[in-house]
Parts: C-alpha cells; structure tokens; sequence
C-alpha cells in the first residue's frame, strides 16, 4: 500500500473523474456525489502521507520508480519530500471544497465540472511528486488544459479570451523549461531531477537555465511584470476555478523555485537574486497599490493575491544576503517562511474567492458598488468574511501573519530595505482589504436587493468554518507545519550555498 | 501559580467564545452572566497574583507555554512573563474591564447585538492579557494586533452609520502605520540578538555597540522604530487621529479600549523595553519631545470641543502625552503609575459620560445640558472626583501621578527637557479649564436641555452607577497609598532598569518626603497655581460670564480656527495620503498595468503575431499552381546563386 500511495492519490481522481464524465450531466446528483466521496477518499489517504512522513529527513519518501520510456531513461519516478507534502494536502484539501462550492451553482454541465476538478486534483499532485523531469513536465502542462476548460466553459462573458490568454501565457513559460531540462538530459544523460541537482553546470549554462526555468515559474506566480494574465483569468473564472487557481496554481510557480532553480542553478540564482528581490519587492508595494482602486472585487484580491505571492520568492531570494556563517536563522525564516506563505495564502485565497462567489451566486455582481450593508441581511457570512480579511491583511492568530512576519523578519537580515518595502503591506495590505470590507459589508444597505439577501447555508457554512479553522490553527500554532518540511528546507539552503562552479 | 496565569487569560477568552458563538441561543442574562464570571475570576486571581508577586516579592514567572515556530536556533514561544510590572497591569486591566462589563449591562440594554458585545469585551480583555503577560516580541505582536482588531470590530460596532465605519477603517489604518515600525524594530532585535524572548534580548544589548543603521547608532533605531508603534497605539501625535474618531464606538469601549487599556499598551510596551531605551538618549529624546507635543497641543483640542465625549478624548490624548514624557525622561515607573491612575479616573470620567448620554437620551452636545448635578447625584459626584482626579488637586490620584512626571520633567538632563517642561506645566492649566468647562457646562448652570428630554432626565440604573462608584473610589485615593511603594520602595524594580547616568527618578526619590507632605507642599508648586487658574477661568467663562466665552472667540478667531480643524491633520491626511494613494493607485493601475505592460507588450505581441500572420497568409492561397509557380520560381533563384554567385561559384561568367 505505501509504496504506492502517491500513484493512487495520482491516479484515482483521474480515473475518478473519467467515471463521473461517463455518469453524464444527466445524472447530475449522482455524479456530484461521487466527485465528493472520491475527493474526500483522497484527502483522507493524503492525510496518510502527514501520518507516515518522517520529518527527520531530507530525503525523498514514498518513492515509486519503473521505467517508463527506456530509450531516454524516463521514468515513472515519483516521491515527496518536506516541500512537496504539504502542498499535495493542501491540494486534495482543496478540491473538496470547490467541489462543495460547485454543488449547486453550477447547473451547465455540473459532471463534466466536478470531472475537471478531478483529473485536474490528479494531474496537480502528480507535479508535486514528480521526481522525472519528464513526468514532472508531462503533468505540469496537462495541468492547464482541465483549467483552460474550467475558464473557458464556465467563465463569465469574456472567458475565452481570459483562458486562452491564461493558456498561451503559462505555456509559453513552460516551453523555455524543456528545452533547458532536455539541455541537462543530453548533459547528464538523465531526466531524473535528484541527478540533476547534482548535475554541475558552468555559470554560462546555470544562468540560461536559470532563465529558462525563471520564465516557467514566474509566469505561473505570477510575478510582476508577466502577471496581467492572472486578473483576467479570476474574474473570468467560475468560484471554483479561481479557488484553484489561487490556491493551488500559482503555488506550482513558487515550487518551481524550491525543487528547480535553487538547487539546480545555485550559482545563478545568486548572481540574479537582486533581480527577483526587486520584481518581488515591486509586486509587493506596486501590485498593492493597484489592487487598492480594483472595482471588482475579484480583481482586487487577484492583485492581492499577486502581492502575497511577492513575498513567496522575496523570501526564497533572499536566503543568499540573509545566511550569515554560523547562523543560518535569516536565510531559514526566509525560505521556511515562502513555504508557509504558499499554504497560509492557499487557504486564504480560496476563501476569499468563495466569499466573493457566495454573494456572486446571489446577486451575480462582482462589483463592490453593488453591495454595502450586506452584514444586515448575512451576520454569519460576514464574521466569516471578516475573518479571512483579516487573515489577507496579515493578523497575528491567522495563517496569513505567519508567513509575511517570517519573510520579513529574515529580510530583515538581508537587507533593512527589503524588509522596509515588504512591511508596507501591512499598511497597504489591510488598507485595501478592508475598505473592501467596509464597502461591501458595513455600513446602510443601498442597493434594496441586498436586503433581500439570504444568510450563508449549511453547505457554505461548512466549507467556510473549515477554511476558517484551518487558517486559525496555522497561525496559533504553526510549528507542526513548519516541523515537517525543516529537513528538506536545511537540505535545500545547503544545496543552494554549495557553488557548482 | 502557573495555572493562575493561565486562567486569568483563558477565562475571558471562554467568555468570548460562549458568548459570541452561543449568545443567541443562551439569551442576554445567561450571556452577560458568563462573561462577567469570566473577568471576575480573571480579576479575583489578578489580585493574587499581585498579592504574591509584588506584596510577597514572589519569584519572576517566565516560562514557555509551546513552542509556536523552531527554526535552526530560534525558538520563538508562546510564553508568559508575569513580573511586577505584569502584575499591576493585570490588576488594571481585569479591575477596569470588569468595571465596564457591569456598566455594559445598563448602557447597552436596549442594543440588539447585545450578546455580540458581551463578546468582544471579553475578547478584548483576552488579548489584553496575552499582551501584558508575552515573554517575547511575537507574542506582544499577537496581543498588539489583537486590540487592533477588537478595538476595529467594537469602533465599528454600530455598523450602520457611516461615520462609526469610517472611523474604525482609519483607526485600523493608523494604527498599522505605528505596527510598520513595530514590526520592523522586532525584526532588527531578531537581527542582532537571534531570538526573540525578552530576556535573551536584553542579555545580549551588548551586541549593538558600536553598530550603526542610517547614520544612528543600532539602539537607537530599534528604540525609535518600537517607539513608531507605541506611536499607533498609544496615539501620540501625528498617529493620533484615529483616537477621537474612535469615540464613534459605544462608551463602555470609550473606557475601556480608548482611555484605560489599550492606548497603554504603548506606555506598557516602552517600560518594558526599557533596558533598550535607556541605551539611547536621542531615542529618549524623540520620546520624551513627541510626548510634550501630544500633551500639550491635544489638551489644547480639549477646549473647544463641545462633544461630551471628544473632550474626554482629547484629554486621554494629552495624558498619554504626559505618561509619553515620563517615558523619555526615563521615570518608567511614574508613567506606569500614570497609567494606573488615569485608567480608574479616565474610565470612570467616560462611564460617567456615558451615564450622562444615556439621561439625555444620547445627546452628546454639551451645550444642550447644564444642570444635570440634581438629577443624576451619583454621576454628578463620581464625576467631579473623576474631574479633581484629572486635574491633579492635591490628594487625588492624578495629583501624585501627575506632580510626579512634571518633576521628573524638571530633574531630566536630556536636551529640551526645560521646553518640555514648561509644556508639561502649561498642560495643567489645559487640563483644568477644559475639563471643568465640561464638567460646569454638563452639571452646573442654568439647564438648557430640551423639554421632552428634561422631564425623563433621571439617575442611570445601578448597573450602570455601581461601576462609577467603584472606579471612584481609586480614583479619589489610590494614589496617596501606592505612590511610594511604586516609585521609590521598588515595587517595579524587577522589571524596569534605568541606567545610573539618568537622574529623574534619584533626585525624585530625594525629594520625596511621603504623600502627605505633598498635599500640604503643593500650595506652594507652580502647577497646583495653573491648576486653580484654570478652574477658575472655566468657571468665568462657562458660569459667570458665558458671553466672554464667545468674545473671546471672536477676538481670537484665528486660533480658534486653528483648534476646531484640529491643527489641519485630517485634511492633511486626506488630501495626500487617502487621496494621493488613490490617483497613485490609479495611475499604476489604468497605466502602467493596463496600458503599457497588459495593452501594449502583453497583447501587443499577440497582436505583432497575429499581424505577422495577416502578412504571410496572403501567400497561403490553397492554389497548387502558385505553390507550384513559387516553388519553380525559388528553384530558379537558388540555382542562380549556386551557379552564378556566392563563394564557390560553378559556373564563372
């Protein structure tokens, strides 16, 4: 059973999702149920991936390996590590929320939907335990295509172009990473990542690799200035779309960064982390003004979530200036820090997209104009939304704080500057998230349709108390999380301080 | 004891929880009941606590509760501290909280979120202790914006009118403002000292000798940066603005966020660092400067406002200006002994408005009232001990507390502590006139209420009267029994350090002669003369002569101009940075986002290809006779070349 668990989490909402398309939309209930059951099945079992992790070390686990196309030695080589896991929990956690969210909104096609979700789940863990370049590659681009559908079929008016957009964008990125990984192939004589890090490169070839992989990962971030996709792919997107997309999506990006750039091209990355601390410090500040005029409420926490995202690479980039011989405490904050970020803003995002699509779903505005007073007629979903505007402005107590305080306090250690532009969020950050608030929950209700609103439902209630505690419990007590990747992480700052040169 | 601590947290936390999640079902009784149980058990062990750790001189407690995060060598904790200086803070604390969880039953009665408050006050108290009791800088960090966040929800409690709303997003703003510098002051200690438990921190201040950042010495950009915070929180001029914004909450919070606790939280944060200040002399001189400022130029506000509530707000802003100044001329402990005096007197002066709001039937204009003493006796008294109590006339607690900081004042060698000083002493004079025009305007005189008000015009119920009587009675004498075990007998000692090179708090102790001497010393000080003069200038012009009241206003119309817009703050901030950031948001928005990099290269370079395309697709026809006439038509070209020309050609003509 062990030895194949990451294949079953793979492969089983992919199959999964295959059986719900042959249910068909015209057995809608049935088809719904069963997305449910099977991704609760998969959460549950990716639980069993925390359960049976040892934290003690940095080496893969769960490993699976056969060969797959022998000719170019690729393999079917799978495994996890610190850094991996947990993104694949947060992933199959994810996916039993939007397909809770999707239950009864989506009325077209409600199987194929659920179906997307599915494969998609299965597609997304498989890039997060991929350990072949190829394999890694091969579910890295299959990933778009259930999202390009998600956008294009049941976006809003202008979803072709925002998925198609999204599409050309991300893979364009992408195709920069094959050629430098078919580079280390025909170098190395192996696909297989772990060789790779290990593969040694002349500071030539890490800096156009570097680049190469910089073009994949920032893209998908999205880091400023190849981040005008994301706005338009969240507002064209359904709830769910967005949900995963935020949650999830852009976090392939920031993965990239830990399993590829840093201990592949150690030596480039150094020689350009002045640059990307500068286009993450840039989405931090810039992004955050632009996100205070948005209109729209999902474009502003689109841009918002481009600004949250700033601190996953600064934090990752910053590990060079911050690591100090002897204490290795700033670099770690920084690193241990992009990797909580990744989590916190998972949970953070998604549930400030549902809270969008919960008043979306009622009064089909995402317009903030169109709302105000919604407290008077929805009290609980506003403590709900209250409580994840918090958590996007970065309070202490919730998952949102954790990561940006240890960012900044080991940016803080690179270089004062660093920490002084990133700790304008907390001004920034709170200043646009809750004049949102303000306008769309307090005050006199204007707009007579939203006092005929009807308060959260049982379902909505469930999905956002979860999300709820789950943002509680990381930021009161986040230890057991960071715990669990400080290994890998040790493992890595070491490979990235090792020069191959 | 560990226990101890552990319950005076938990215990309004509880409360919170059962009220804010159950309240509905439990209904409003079973709800206020369960709260108040809360802090009054939080406040029966507070006193034990205080008992044990300042009467018994019991150990310093510090010890981890759990590790929140472990990276490589930094333990960062979630931790309690209790020491004397956490003791007296406690007390305060759970005391005035209490006092406000009684009073709420009365004042917010008829309120249909009354369980909802019940809720947050006790969050509120919660994160207040989590605050004071924090062995280390994150979990300081976590109290500090906890009352931010309880202070924005109960601010805004009244979510309807827009002004409440308004005021709690700016409140919240500013408060991040003080919380940037916080926060980055936490990230240079971790810089310096790798940890961030207090007393690690304080052992290792050795380690920023010597160092600079931005042309100061490392200390004392650390010490300033904290300062930024205590800045936000306790309202200290320009991050003062959100202060009387914040009076748009319902009184009890007036009292117990605006006035008792929270705002100390600055006050609590600075003596407790004070092994850092003290490494910094120009820190202390930031402190002590900005301090005068808001005493002075605050108070001077108190003047002429005519809301019953924004007077008491005005005035909280220049005490905490006074207890600011007591910081920078390193008498930490007067400043806690300020902060204990003004949290009983100020929260009974706001209680005691909030009895007068209630009578009038929440008018606030104290323009409309006037001879409310034989109506409302019990507020009447209260509040006059809470008025001699503010005011500082000899034997009240503000009198001790206050006499002692404008000493230290006097004592301090620091540069512009004359300046400072006499700012300080002219303070005295404010703070009588403006708050014995209130206090005449609201009791005495002839009344101008209006009619329907006047015949329901009556004493507020006992839960309401109860808490003034039991807040007047520290504000009347706890002064006169705590100042010498305070400032001179070491009560604090454990947990404040001043270093030896600052004298206030030394020439202070050879000046004291008991509490009683200074009542009968005071006729002769300068301040008890100031203090008089503005009663009775108070008196001229609110009773005797009210008319001289409005000539003067005109005669002075440029001041008075300057005072009603508030020395132009608002505006200022409106203008350029509400409205700056906007048309900046804006401009970054519609042009450099929209435009140049989404319009221009992002869809431009689709559009270049699909103009490459439109070029190029002419030539795709779908014709085979002109692929076939290209194909020859390039076949004879290419031989051409061959033959003809390049490098090797075949055939040379």
């Amino acid at each position: 059973m062990e030895n194949t668990l990451l294949s079953l989490l793979i492969w089983l909402p992919i199959i999964g999702g295959g059986l719900v398309i042959l249910l068909g939309n015209e057995r809608a209930s049935t088809a719904r149920w069963v997305s449910l059951v099977i991704s609760i099945l998969v959460f549950v079992m990716s639980l069993s991936l925390w359960a049976g992790f040892d934290s003690s070390t940095h080496l893969m686990q769960f490993v699976e390996k056969s060969a797959w196309i022998t000719q170019f030695n690729i393999h079917y080589h799978l495994g996890i590590d610190g850094i991996s896991m947990p993104l694949i929990i947060l992933t199959t956690f994810s996916t039993i929320l939007v397909i809770a969210a999707g239950w009864e909104v989506i009325q077209k096609r409600p199987a194929h939907y659920m179906a997307a979700f599915l494969m998609m789940e299965g597609l997304i863990i498989g890039v997060f335990s991929s350990l072949d370049a190829i394999l890694f590659y091969a579910f890295w681009e299959a990933s778009l295509i259930p999202m390009l559908l998600i956008v294009g079929i049941w976006g809003g008016d202008n979803r072709v172009y925002a998925a198609i957009k999204f599409f050309l964008y991300t893979f364009l990125g992408s195709v920069f990473m094959l050629v430098s990984l078919i580079y280390m192939y025909n170098k190395g004589g192996s696909f297989s990542i772990l060789d790779m890090h290990n593969l040694s490169l002349s500071a030539t070839e890490q800096a156009w690799i570097f680049w190469a992989f910089f073009m994949a990962f920032a893209v998908k971030v999205p880091m400023f200035p190849v981040h005008t996709w994301l706005p338009d792919a969240h507002v064209q997107a359904p709830t769910g779309g967005s949900v995963i997309l935020a949650a999830i999506m852009l976090k392939m990006g920031g993965y990239g960064f830990f399993r590829f750039s840093l201990p592949i091209t150690p030596d480039a990355s150094l020689q350009f982390s002045d640059v990307v601390i500068a286009l993450s410090l840039i989405a931090i500040v810039y992004i955050g003004f632009v996100a205070l005029v948005q209109r729209d409420m999902k474009k502003l926490i689109a841009y918002s979530s481009i600004s949250h995202m700033g601190f996953v690479t600064l934090g990752v980039f910053a590990l060079f200036l911050a690591y100090k011989p002897g204490s290795a405490e700033g670099a770690l904050l920084g690193l241990e820090g992009a990797m909580v970020q990744m989590i916190s803003h998972g949970f953070i995002s998604a549930a400030m997209f549902l809270v969008v699509g919960v008043l979306y779903d009622r009064l089909h505005s995402r317009e903030i104009s169109t709302y105000g007073g919604v407290i008077n007629s929805m009290p609980k979903f506003t403590g709900f939304a209250v409580l994840f505007a918090m958590a996007n402005a970065g309070l202490p107590g919730t998952s949102g704080f954790v990561g940006e305080f240890m960012v900044i306090l080991g940016a803080v250690q690179a270089n004062i500057w660093y920490a002084v532009l990133a700790a304008t969020t907390l001004i920034v950050g709170a200043a646009y998230t809750l004049w949102m608030v303000k306008r769309v929950f307090w005050g006199k209700i204007t707009n007579p349709a939203v006092a005929t609103l009807n308060d959260i439902n049982g379902r909505e209630f469930s999905i956002l108390a979860i999300l709820a505690l789950a943002v509680l419990i990381v930021g009161l007590y986040p230890q057991p999380l960071i715990e669990v990747m400080h290994s890998s992480i040790d493992h890595l700052l070491n490979q990235a301080l090792s020069s191959k040169l | 004891m560990e226990n101890f601590y552990l319950t005076i947290a938990l215990s309004p936390l509880i409360g919170a929880i059962i009220a804010g999640f159950f309240g509905r079902v439990l209904g409003r009784s079973a709800t206020h009941t369960i709260t108040i149980l809360g802090v009054l058990v939080s406040t029966v062990l507070a006193l034990m606590v205080f008992n044990h750790h300042v009467l018994e001189r019991g150990e310093v407690f510090n010890q981890n509760l759990y590790t929140w995060m472990q990276i490589g060598n930094l333990n960062v904790s979630v931790g309690f501290l209790v020491d004397n200086l956490t003791s007296v803070m406690l007390v305060v604390v759970s005391f005035v909280s209490l006092m406000v969880h009684i009073y709420t039953i009365g004042y917010m009665h008829d309120d249909k979120d009354y369980t909802k408050f019940f809720s947050y006050i006790s969050l509120f108290t919660f994160s207040m202790f989590m605050l004071v009791m924090s062995n280390n800088f994150m979990q300081l960090f976590f109290g500090w914006e906890a009352v931010g966040l309880v202070s924005y929800l109960l601010i805004g409690f009244w979510h309807h009118k827009e002004s409440a709303v308004e005021a709690n997003l700016k409140a919240f703003l500013v408060n991040r403002v003080g919380d940037f510098g916080f926060l980055l002051g936490i990230g240079l200690v971790l810089a310096f000292s790798g940890s961030l438990d207090y007393m690690e921190v304080f052992a290792s201040l050795d380690n920023t000798v010597n160092q600079t950042l931005w042309g100061m010495d490392l200390i004392t950009v650390i010490c300033l940066l904290l300062f930024v915070g205590a800045m936000g929180k306790s309202a200290q001029v320009p991050l003062h603005v959100w202060l009387p914004g914040s009076m748009e909450g319902p009184t009890p919070i007036s009292a117990l966020i605006h006035a008792a606790t929270m705002v100390t939280a600055g006050i609590f944060m600075v003596s407790r660092m004070s092994p850092m200040f003290e490494m910094s002399d120009v820190a202390l001189t930031v402190v002590m400067v900005v301090g005068a400022i808001t005493a002075l130029f605050m108070g001077l506000l108190g003047i002429v406002q005519n809301d019953i509530k924004k007077v008491v707000a005005y005035s909280t802003l220049s005490q905490l200006g006074y207890m600011t100044v007591a910081l920078g001329v390193s008498a930490y402990s007067v400043a806690i002994f300020h902060l204990m005096t003004h949290a009983f007197f100020k929260a009974l002066l706001f209680l005691g408005a909030g009895s007068v709001i209630v009578a009038m039937h929440h008018e606030q204009d104290i323009r409309k009232m006037g001879g409310l003493r034989k109506k409302m006796p019990i507020t009447y008294w209260t509040g006059l001990i809470g008025t001699l109590a503010l005011i500082g006339f000899p034997g009240f607690a503000g009198f001790y507390s206050k006499d002692m900081i404008i000493e230290a004042v006097h004592f301090s060698q620091l540069p512009y502590a004359d300046w400072v000083y006499y700012a300080v002493v002219a303070g005295v004079f404010i703070t009588a006139f403006y708050s014995f025009r209130m206090f005449f305007l609201v009791f005495h005189g002839e009344s101008r209420v209006d009619h329907h008000t006047e015949q329901h015009l009556h004493e507020s119920p006992a839960s309401i009267t109860f808490p003034l009587i039991m807040l007047a009675i520290p504000s009347a004498i706890i002064g006169y029994f705590t100042i010498e075990p305070m400032l001179f007998a070491g009560w604090l000692d454990n947990a404040i350090s001043v270093a030896s090179r600052h004298l206030s708090m030394a020439e202070l102790s050879g000046e004291f002669h008991g509490a009683a001497e200074m009542i009968s010393h005071a006729v002769q000080t300068l301040p008890f003369w100031m203090m008089v003069g503005g009663i009775v200038v108070a008196w001229v012009f609110s009773i005797y002569r009210t008319k001289w009241a409005d000539w003067v206003q005109k005669k002075f119309s440029v001041v008075d101009y300057v005072l009603q817009s508030l020395y132009g703050f608002d505006r200022f901030n409106e203008i350029v940075f509400v409205n700056g950031v906007k048309k900046l948001g804006n401009v970054l928005w519609k042009v450099s986002d929209s435009m140049v990099i989404d319009s221009m290269i992002v869809n431009g370079s689709a559009r270049f290809i699909g103009f490459i395309g439109s070029m190029v697709r002419p030539i795709q026809t779908g014709y085979v006779y002109h692929y076939a006439f290209f194909m020859i038509f390039s076949l004879l070209i290419i031989l051409t070349w061959t033959l003809f020309m390049g490098d090797k050609p075949l055939l040379v003509i």
